[in-house]
């Protein structure tokens, strides 16, 4: 009994993270990044999944906002686990590469404009500071 | 709880809030008996398992309110608020049912599995409304979030407890993954009603791991 239910509800926690990941970056991925992220970023028209890691990079760098702590978190699990399919179940299944292709771009995308809000935050912080 | 009232979703999603404002007054009682009784006392592991088991029905009444909102305009709030009734009278005696049986292990293997049940049941819910929204073609951005996180919180749970059951002897382990669970629902709660506006709209087909 234990062991079906384990089963059962891996199963469903994966699924129930991918597809609060996917509600997350869909949420993001209207909002248009400004010329000046684009070009911190180097993103031009499609986000690519390679420039994940510096676009944290750059975000880590920037005072933190708590609030967007844990997003960013779940985001970053989620981009470690589509290496892991990346490398393992898309060697088997070719038409994998693509899926995971698409999502580590949205998954950049979200970083980027995570970085967007960090950098208004940081203003508005200074310009507080600079009135007070 | 703050998130809901500052960005005005208090009343709206009433429930989940006064699950949050029970599961902190849960906190501050368990709190108690562990400074008074410590770790490792009978005590302190009734008030542990009894009053997660208390919280976890708290847990079904919000996920109850979740399935009105996505069914409300149905009409079938009747049908839905009767399941529940049947539901929990029906979780609360096969409890009971395993408590007459297994009373020579209580304290021990029966709370993992008690917990397990009621956390299983709740992830069969939200996997049910799950799968409802999808159906519906439920658009609302901030419910979506909601219910998954909700569906996260209860898998993980599940999952949890039936390794502890399956291997009680790493039970120690676990102590270290729990809490960090437990952090899930409140900070994913805290962001659906913090950054998302109650109109913000999805296509929740955009969010199935198989696309339809």
């Amino acid at each position: 009994m234990a062991t079906l239910i384990f089963l059962f509800s891996a199963a469903a926690l994966l699924q129930f993270f991918i597809s609060y990941c996917r509600s997350l970056i869909a949420a993001s991925i209207k909002q248009p990044l400004s010329a000046e992220v684009r070009e911190v970023t180097g993103i031009e028209s499609v986000a690519s999944g390679d420039d994940f890691a510096r676009v944290v990079q750059l975000l880590q760098l920037c005072p933190e906002r708590p609030e967007d702590h844990g997003d960013i978190r779940a985001i970053g699990t989620y981009f470690r686990l589509l290496n892991f399919v990346r490398g393992t179940l898309a060697r088997l299944i070719p038409a994998l590469v693509a899926w995971t292709d698409m999502e580590r771009g949205q998954c950049t995308y979200f970083a980027a404009v995570a970085l967007e809000r960090r950098i208004a935050f940081s203003r508005d912080m200074l310009a507080q500071q600079l009135d007070a | 709880m703050v998130s809901a009232v500052k960005k005005h979703s208090f009343r709206r999603y009433l429930c989940l809030n006064l699950y949050m404002l029970f599961s902190v007054i849960v906190s501050a009682a368990r709190f108690q008996t562990l400074a008074q009784y410590g770790l490792h006392s009978k005590q302190y592991t009734y008030v542990y398992y009894y009053s997660d088991a208390v919280l976890t029905i708290f847990l079904y009444l919000a996920l109850i309110t979740l399935y009105l909102h996505v069914f409300d305009e149905m009409q079938v709030e009747k049908y839905v608020r009767l399941t529940a009734l049947l539901l929990l009278a029906g979780t609360a005696l096969f409890s009971y049912a395993v408590v007459q049986q297994s009373s020579h292990k209580m304290l021990t293997v029966f709370s993992y599995e008690l917990s397990q049940n009621l956390y299983f049941v709740g992830l069969v819910l939200t996997y049910v409304l799950w799968g409802a929204i999808l159906k519906l073609r439920e658009t609302r951005t901030q419910l979506i979030q909601l219910v998954l996180s909700l569906g996260i919180y209860f898998s993980a749970f599940a999952a949890t407890y039936a390794l502890q059951n399956m291997y009680p002897s790493f039970s120690r382990s676990f102590s270290y993954v729990v809490p960090v669970f437990g952090c899930l629902l409140p900070l994913a709660w805290a962001y659906a009603f913090w950054r998302l506006s109650p109109d913000a709209r999805m296509a929740p087909a955009r969010l199935v791991v198989v696309p339809r």
